[in-house]
């Protein structure tokens, strides 16, 4: 048909073009509209309040103010904390990419039917309940006299405590086992899309495995490994949950210091200038991360 | 053909409108409570006891901290009818318009409440009632009797270093600081030595295991032994003792304890007024209150009728007889923004410096 009439299909593709723009708009719209005021809307509001005085609600009367920001750099507990949680932020990707690129490379390249599919739902099992049951299932593991030390009383008699609830690496760990099915997931995707016959090329070059994975599998996996890093970083710096229920006397963060003017203190103010510190420190973050990501993707 | 169409239609538009009548009237009948969970006002047996008494529902919402009582009230006006404030908030509730005033007329068990109690000044405030005196208690701390042989008298032990690693310690930075301020013998509500409870509150650093933020923690840190001594709220001892069977006993030191009262109040554009004033005049009353405190565990009642139907050897009857200690009580007073945010900066400030 468009070999037949190539006239009426140039005129038919200006129609077209315009009317597939007008389609684009039509379709796109309303979730660009819907993204506009559920993220847009509340985080500019939140952005105000973080210059005012206080909170303008009832008669409490709100002047414009740069105080809140000065009261990060004038208080040194702010910073200390601040490095706390991002030092958190890239321990917990890290630990995540340990265990996560394995368990993703093994799925994707090593295992196949119904045994990946069943390996698949047990990852993404965690992700159907509640972050909160989550983490406190993780208290019962960790307790003294919990499950943990239970098990390995009877494995070995003599065995003594633990002693792991409320310390700096219980919250890594039920923070690393909280995020990292989008390590694994992220990974899996762009490890799957390898062609075996490259890797199998370089084998038969005489590649070892080691420098196969190190010159092949990580640099065409990187986009994957980029995106979860990423995915799992940025939340986990402003986490505030996981450290205050498996950290005890350990789990004052930046995340769990801007909850409290929350729902401490009336100081919504105060909260939303240190969120959006935080939020500036991670965009810089990845802004040096930046020529790094372009170079290997 | 259309006739038969039109009855049809009318019987069912009937149906709908009777209905949805019987509906807005259940509606009616219900309302909204916020309190701390587990905190007397949501016991399944008092809410039917109530129900069947004046066939109103209650439901149940719930807060963590006084701030954010005071928030839900700010951004949910008209979404609650009766809330539990401690009085030290009430006259900042009251001058947000957060609560309304009471029509105490009519509800039988007011007269019975102890007068100091039903007049306190924060609760009364220009002869308009807004709030009414429910329960009362202290905050000081409880022991394991199984660690602990003889009940400590003082609230050094906290600090004592036999009990490094021991001590659980609730989360809140005016509750710290005022215990703090107990200890270095100044005024709860308006300490005037900061830099002397700041250094008693860094000397915590090798004591506490780890912070508490409910009394479901309390009870599953307790049972599981992650701590053998920890702050406390004394009504919420006795549940764990009663309720828990939790072998606790809590401690008014000499040096004093924070004294709390805690009203209920009617919320600003509450949908059903009338209501919310009977469930009220139902827990102050003692049917509810010794019930209360007999299976479950309770603060003491701010209705003298109440307390003096509690057996001779209630921990509420008990607890608070030497005169000498009950003197030493300061009771939390209001505070305003500014102070309460030194306190939390403080607070905040001691618990980086907690961190290892």
């Amino acid at each position: 048909m468009a070999v037949a009439h190539p006239q009426a299909t140039d005129t038919a593709a200006s129609v077209t073009g315009r009317s597939r723009r007008t389609a684009i708009l039509a379709l796109t719209g309303p979730a660009y509209l819907w993204l506009a005021l559920t993220i847009f809307l509340p985080l500019s509001a939140m952005l105000y309040y973080s210059f005012l005085s206080d909170v303008p609600i009832g008669d409490r009367t709100a002047v414009l103010t740069l105080e809140n920001y000065a009261a990060f750099f004038e208080k040194e507990f702010y910073q200390t904390l601040m490095w706390r949680s991002f030092r958190l932020g890239f321990e917990v990707t890290f630990y995540c990419l340990v265990f996560g690129f394995p368990c993703a490379y093994v799925l994707a390249k090593t295992i196949r039917g119904r045994s990946r599919e069943a390996l698949f739902l047990l990852i993404i099992l965690p992700f159907w309940s509640n972050a909160l049951v989550r983490i406190f299932s993780w208290t019962m593991v960790l307790r003294g006299n919990g499950v943990l030390e239970h098990s390995l009383n009877w494995l070995i008699p003599e065995f003594g405590s633990l002693n792991l609830m409320f310390t700096y690496p219980a919250i890594i760990l039920g923070l690393v086992h909280s995020y990292i099915p989008y390590m694994i997931l992220t990974c899996y995707i762009s490890i799957e899309a390898i062609d075996n016959g490259v890797i199998e090329a370089a084998r038969s070059l005489g590649a070892r495995r080691l420098s196969v994975l190190r010159r092949i599998i990580i640099p065409l996996a990187m986009p994957g490994i980029i995106a979860g890093s990423i995915l799992i970083f940025v939340p986990v710096v402003g986490s505030f949950m996981e450290p205050r229920i498996l950290g005890g006397r350990q789990g004052t963060f930046i995340g769990t210091i801007i909850e409290d003017q929350f729902t401490a203190v009336f100081n919504w103010p105060l909260g939303a200038a240190l969120s959006f510190i935080m939020l500036a420190l991670v965009l810089v973050v990845l802004a040096i991360m930046a020529p790094a990501i372009k170079r290997v993707t | 053909m259309r006739r038969n169409f039109l009855r049809h239609l009318a019987i069912s538009l009937s149906v709908v409108a009777g209905l949805m009548a019987a509906n807005t009237q259940a509606f009616a009948a219900e309302i909204r409570v916020l309190n701390w969970q587990g905190y007397g006002t949501d016991e399944a047996w008092a809410l039917e006891m109530f129900k069947k008494k004046t066939g109103i529902s209650v439901v149940h919402d719930y807060f963590n901290s006084e701030q954010e009582m005071l928030t839900k009230l700010r951004t949910n006006p008209g979404a609650y009818d009766v809330v539990l404030i401690n009085s030290a908030f009430t006259g900042q509730a009251a001058k947000e318009g957060l609560i309304q005033v009471i029509d105490t007329s009519g509800m039988k068990n007011v007269g019975d409440l102890s007068p100091n109690m039903r007049n306190d000044a924060s609760l009364v405030q220009g002869g308009k009632t807004y709030g009414v005196a429910w329960v009362w208690g202290v905050t000081s701390f409880a022991v394991d009797t199984g660690d602990f042989k003889t009940i400590p008298d003082s609230i050094e032990v906290l600090w004592d270093p036999a009990n490094a690693g021991r001590v659980g310690w609730r989360d809140d930075a005016v509750e710290a600081v005022q215990f703090a301020a107990i200890a270095t013998g100044q005024n709860i509500n308006n300490p005037a030595d900061f830099a002397s409870i700041r250094a008693k509150l860094r000397a915590l650093k090798p004591q506490i295991r780890t912070f508490w933020s409910s009394e479901d923690e309390w009870n599953q840190f307790m049972s599981a032994n992650e701590f053998d001594l920890a702050t406390y709220w004394s009504g919420s001892a006795a549940r764990s003792k009663t309720a828990f069977n939790l072998p606790v006993e809590f401690v008014i030191p000499k040096e004093g304890a924070i004294g709390w009262l805690d009203g209920l109040s009617i919320a600003t554009g509450a949908p059903d007024t009338e209501s919310a004033r009977a469930f009220i005049d139902f827990m102050i009353d003692p049917a509810f209150y010794v019930k209360w405190d007999t299976d479950v565990g309770a603060p003491a009642s701010a209705n003298a009728a109440a307390n003096a139907q509690l057996p001779a050897t209630a921990f509420n009857r008990t607890a608070f007889k030497d005169p000498a200690r009950v003197a030493k009580i300061q009771f939390m007073g209001p505070m305003d923004d500014g102070l309460r945010e030194k306190i939390l900066e403080l607070w905040q400030e001691t618990k980086t410096y907690l961190l290892d």
